[in-house]
């Protein structure tokens, strides 16, 4: 039924859209823990969207890593800063005006990005993964994208030590 | 008198929390298979459980306060208000007579109280009034169940503390006391 | 026209489905009802107690022989505690974040469920092609899938803890999220051996695995030691009850709940206890199998023998977390720390290149491709 699953792709865009714009500015609450908590929402929502693509991989590991990991530690640290402060603190105009053109010029990127690209050639690229299964999704990563997959995990590797050094106090 | 007990270190099978896990599981197992079987310690001792077979209370347990009579069915109490000066979360209330409240009903007494209440939900059984008071009128009994639907209900007023408490014979006055407080002068306190 | 209807297989896949799910969930809540009477009734055995033994409808000890064994069982007695907990009263604190103390004791109880969505309980109930798998959602990735949902729990924790605003339940959230995000690490690394040695990562294909090669323990025993322990850690179980240590705060994260607010919570703990018990006899013993019956079945009652045994298999391993309850002390929080990051990471890792190494090297062990 594909009219079925484009009526979940809106709903889930929507809800990710939506529950972005509560994060960074939602009218009821100043509060950090529930942006971070709407991050998480817009995470799983997302999640949604790579489901619908057929993606579970990316799905799974989405939901596995940001919502479950990265914003655990995240919402770690907001409880236990001060929190006051933060809810109180007005709209600072310059912080606005910087927000919405940074947003305007990624946005400018994507629209130029999305008429640039020609939808057969793409669905035929994406052909292989379109199951969703593992395996070839680590082929993939393993052939053709070797090179850039161990640049990236050096960089993690490289960011865990800085942590590792910044964090210890008497360097010997 | 130090004993220094000898710390072997713990070698690596033994570092690797197998043994003692290994162990615990087979005392628990044992227990577990004991109680399948049958055995409790209840029945062991001839004895059965709470609601039917009352516990047996033992020597020197503090429950409950209660108020005393005397040999003649007095009350021991004359009103002097220590324990209710004493009384650490402020449970006792006592209503002295007045100068035109009733006499004490023994004859060695000057007065005996008008009212006295002790708020059971605010008790802690410390045992302070009972060695404060000097007519040892007061004591901690074996009463250990209290309970009630209200809270009025809790509070125990002078009939139902007298009636509680029961009779105590023969008042040293302050002879028991002096004898606690000389034991406590000679206590080996530290010394330098 | 009911026919017609059905004979479409999208309405039967709804329909299938939402029976399963009705059934699943029907006998989950049992089962959790019924864990906390095994629970107190083992801890009662092990401390030479005798357990809840008395609570009984008035009728039932008038029943001759079998009536006053039963209440002597305690077989009434969650159903009195489920009774207690719906009628006590909901105590909402002035000084809480309502919203949150609110949301939390349902997200930390919905994970739970959403993880049995994709265990195999059994293999089939009839043969033939219109045979129901007997598990409600066959995903490819089903592991992950459990991981991402079980890492989401932790939500329910930390948030109650901080919207209780409160110390104790405040210190019991925060080391709930160190804890479990750490023991994640060691029970997620553990698994991928498990992987390596079956080639695929949907746990139906996992369970038919061991049922031609034999138990997934033979070939990974340090994963199952592991994936054991790291569970407990995950459930907030001792020896690994940092979060809600009574002696130390008060009932951590749960102090400030009350009524069925706190029901939820206790729900979740053992709702989670059985999911986990139900993962580890899928990744490690078998699943629905026996060494000796191993075909998925061909009729309604080796369905249903298959069904039995993945919940006898179930059973015992919640009698195990329950035996280990009265066994260990609560670990030192560093030496749980310690534990998770310095000793099974490591070993973790080590599995994982181990059985690399064995599967790259000997011919013919483990799947491959």
């Amino acid at each position: 039924m594909p009219e079925f699953t484009d009526l979940l792709f809106f709903v889930f865009a929507g809800l990710t859209l939506l529950f972005g714009f509560l994060c960074v500015a939602n009218p009821l609450s100043r509060n950090p823990v529930t942006s971070a908590m709407f991050l998480v929402l817009t995470i799983i929502s997302m999640a949604g969207l790579f489901v619908l693509l057929h993606a579970f991989f990316l799905a799974a590991v989405q939901i596995l890593v940001y919502a479950g990991a990265v914003m655990v530690v995240f919402l770690f640290v907001i409880m236990l800063l001060d929190l006051k402060e933060e809810a109180r603190r007005k709209l600072n105009r310059v912080a606005l005006t910087a927000g919405v053109l940074a947003v305007s010029g990624l946005a400018a990127i994507l629209v130029r990005a999305v008429t640039a690209a020609r939808p057969a050639a793409l669905a035929l690229k994406a052909g292989p993964l379109a199951e969703g299964d593992t395996a070839p999704l680590g082929r993939i990563l393993f052939q053709s994208y070797l090179l850039p997959f161990e640049i990236l995990s050096i960089l993690l590797l490289v960011a865990m030590v800085g942590v590792i050094l910044l964090s210890k106090k008497d360097l010997r | 008198m130090t004993k220094v007990v000898d710390r072997k270190p713990l070698s690596f099978y033994e570092r690797t929390y197998v043994p003692a896990l290994w162990e615990g599981l087979k005392v628990t197992a044992r227990h577990f298979k004991r109680s399948v079987q049958g055995h409790n310690t209840a029945k062991e001792l001839g004895e059965g459980y709470y609601p039917e077979v009352p516990w047996r209370v033992s020597e020197g347990y503090r429950g409950a306060p209660y108020l005393v009579r005397d040999q003649d069915g007095h009350t021991k109490c004359v009103s002097c208000q220590l324990c209710e000066f004493v009384c650490p979360p402020k449970a006792i209330r006592i209503t002295p007579p007045g100068p035109d409240g009733p006499p004490a009903d023994r004859p060695n007494a000057e007065k005996m109280p008008r009212e006295f209440e002790i708020n059971m939900l605010r008790c802690i059984f410390c045992g302070l009034c009972q060695e404060v008071c000097p007519e040892e009128a007061i004591f901690l009994e074996d009463h250990y169940s209290l309970t009630g639907l209200t809270r009025e209900e809790m509070v125990f007023d002078k009939e139902r503390l007298l009636k509680l408490g029961g009779v105590h014979a023969g008042t040293q006055k302050w002879k028991n006391k002096l004898e606690e407080a000389a034991a406590q002068e000679s206590f080996p306190v530290a010394t330098h | 026209m009911f026919e017609t209807l059905f004979s479409d297989p999208t309405v039967q896949f709804i329909a299938f489905s939402t029976v399963k799910i009705l059934v699943v969930f029907g006998v989950v809540m049992t089962f959790v009802a019924y864990a906390v009477l095994v629970e107190r009734k083992v801890s009662a055995f092990i401390q030479d107690r005798v357990g809840p033994n008395r609570t009984a409808p008035p009728f039932v000890m008038k029943i001759p022989v079998i009536g006053p064994f039963l209440v002597r069982c305690g077989i009434f007695q969650p159903m009195a505690d489920g009774l207690k907990f719906i009628l006590k009263e909901d105590f909402t604190p002035d000084y809480v974040r309502k919203v949150y103390f609110w949301l939390a004791p349902a997200i930390a109880v919905i994970p739970a469920f959403l993880t049995l969505a994709v265990i195999p309980f059994g293999s089939q109930l009839s043969a033939g092609p219109g045979a129901q798998k007997m598990v409600i959602a066959d995903l490819n990735v089903g592991i992950l899938y459990t991981f991402g949902i079980v890492s989401l729990g932790v939500y329910g924790i930390v948030l109650a803890g901080w919207s209780s605003n409160s110390k104790y339940p405040f210190l019991g959230g925060i080391r709930s999220s160190a804890q479990m995000i750490s023991y994640e690490l060691a029970m997620g690394m553990s698994v991928v051996a498990v992987f390596l040695v079956v080639g695929d990562l949907n746990l139906g294909k996992i369970v038919r695995f061991q049922a031609e090669h034999g138990w997934m323990i033979l070939y990974q025993p340090v994963a199952f030691l592991l994936f054991l322990v790291s569970a407990f850690a995950e459930t907030n179980r001792l020896p690994f009850d940092m979060p809600e240590s009574e002696s130390e705060l008060v009932g951590g994260y749960h102090t400030e709940y009350s009524s069925m607010k706190f029901a939820l919570f206790f729900l979740g703990e053992y709702a989670n206890m059985i999911a986990s018990s139900a993962m580890m006899v899928t990744l490690f013993l078998g699943g629905w199998s026996l060494p000796f019956l191993g075909e998925p079945a061909g009729s309604l009652w080796g369905g249903l023998l298959h069904l039995g045994i993945f919940v006898a298999k179930m059973l015992v391993m919640l009698v195990v977390f329950i035996w280990v309850r009265w066994m260990l002390p609560r670990f030192r929080y560093d030496q749980l720390m310690d534990l998770g990051w310095r000793r099974f990471i490591p070993l973790a890792l080590a599995n994982i290149v181990v059985t690399a190494l064995v599967l790259a090297l000997v011919d013919g062990w483990g799947k491959g491709t």
